[in-house]
């Protein structure tokens, strides 16, 4: 186990023991909750633990690289961003995706505009932002999201190089 | 008089609950469809079997790489779920909304960012809490930081984000996301606003048509 892996377990069960002192039945309907996310994530998960043994073994790095790797620029970008707004997939298992993607060669840039979009801009939830917020609420908060997340991308990538 | 507004208004409250009840149902077929994770396990391995037939040389880094994953994900995941199983229990999702129309300004939005990164509950919850919110007259600025929370920043899958993506990434990306929100939301509700002025004809009738 990672260093990080051994400190964010062990915050969890600091949490989780406090939780049982204070009350057994909440805990354990909390852990009853944890289970039910399992079971929903746990194909996505395993689907997602062979597509990066898929990419990383049969992908050649360079084609990682030529679409979004740092040659590729602000376009590289903006191409990450587009595809992190229309794909929809849980967070927890875009970390990991983006993480096998940097390592492949794509740029910080490139993966932080992927999460930030991903994340920010729901096209499969659009329709019903808009029926509960109204067109113009939905479409600027998506628009203007997409350009903040090109512009977090833009200052991560200059921080981190 | 006050009777028939009341019956109106009853008719209008059982309309929107109508309206509501539909589009989780729409939202549950959408989910099925979109989360139909058995035909991705099952193309994925696919995919890996035959590209290992075509390929068998490469089939011994794809074994190690998603072998690692696998050891990467099982290390921190269930930690991570039992996180968000806590906060779903400890976490009101009445307290997060109750605290919400408080503050103003800058610090209205910042507690609208900071119970948006409570996790109690997927985005599509939080869509009509936030047309609520807005009936009640809460700001667009605070409410559209609060959406924009939920949707991208959640404590216990920031865990996910420093195991696979580090600290400085992911402390870094938090504070540039936290610290754009705030102007986005701003010039968002000057955006929104200032058509709302154009279009007005009477006031509570103009916020109706475009909050339902």
């Amino acid at each position: 186990m990672s260093i990080t892996a051994i400190i964010i377990n062990s915050i969890v069960a600091v949490c989780l023991a406090l939780s049982l002192l204070k009350s057994r039945e909440k805990t354990l309907l909390a852990l009853k909750v944890a289970f039910n996310a399992a079971k929903r994530i746990g194909l996505e998960v395993l689907a997602l633990i062979i597509i990066i043994g898929i990419i990383t073994g049969f992908l050649p790095n360079r084609s990682v690289a030529a679409l979004i790797g740092s040659e590729r620029g602000l376009l590289g970008v903006v191409i990450a961003a587009v595809l992190g707004s229309v794909l929809f997939m849980p967070a927890i298992i875009a970390f990991p995706l983006a993480s096998t993607l940097k390592s492949m060669g794509a740029s910080t840039m490139a993966i932080t505009a992927f999460i930030t979009t991903l994340t920010m801009i729901g096209f499969v939830f659009l329709p019903l932002e808009i029926k509960e917020l109204g067109k113009r609420f939905a479409f600027l908060r998506n628009g203007l999201s997409f350009v903040v997340a090109i512009v977090i991308a833009v200052i991560i990538g200059v921080i981190l190089g | 008089m006050s009777e028939e507004q009341a019956a109106n208004s009853v008719n209008a409250e059982n309309a929107q609950a109508q309206n509501r009840k539909r589009t989780f149902q729409w939202l549950r077929k959408v989910n099925a469809k979109v989360r139909t994770g058995y035909s991705l396990l099952a193309g994925s391995i696919l995919a890996a079997v035959v590209l290992s037939m075509m390929f068998p040389p490469k089939r011994g880094k794809f074994v190690k790489s998603s072998a690692m994953f696998f050891k990467e994900m099982i290390t921190v995941l269930p930690s991570v779920l039992v996180l968000m199983g806590l906060f779903t229990v400890w976490v009101k999702r009445e307290t997060v909304v109750r605290f919400l129309g408080q503050g103003s300004g800058i610090s209205g939005i910042l507690i609208g960012i900071f119970l948006g990164t409570l996790p109690t509950g997927p985005l599509y919850i939080a869509f009509p809490l936030a047309s609520m919110l807005l009936r009640k007259g809460a700001r667009i600025a605070t409410v559209m930081a609060f959406l924009s929370a939920w949707a991208c920043i959640k404590i216990p899958q920031e865990l996910m984000e420093i195991q696979f993506l580090g600290i400085r990434f992911t402390l870094l990306r938090l504070t540039a996301t936290i610290v754009l929100l705030i102007p986005m939301v701003l010039f968002a509700e000057a955006m929104h606003d200032r058509k709302k002025e154009e279009k007005r004809q009477g006031d509570t009738v103009q916020r109706k048509n475009i909050f339902n």
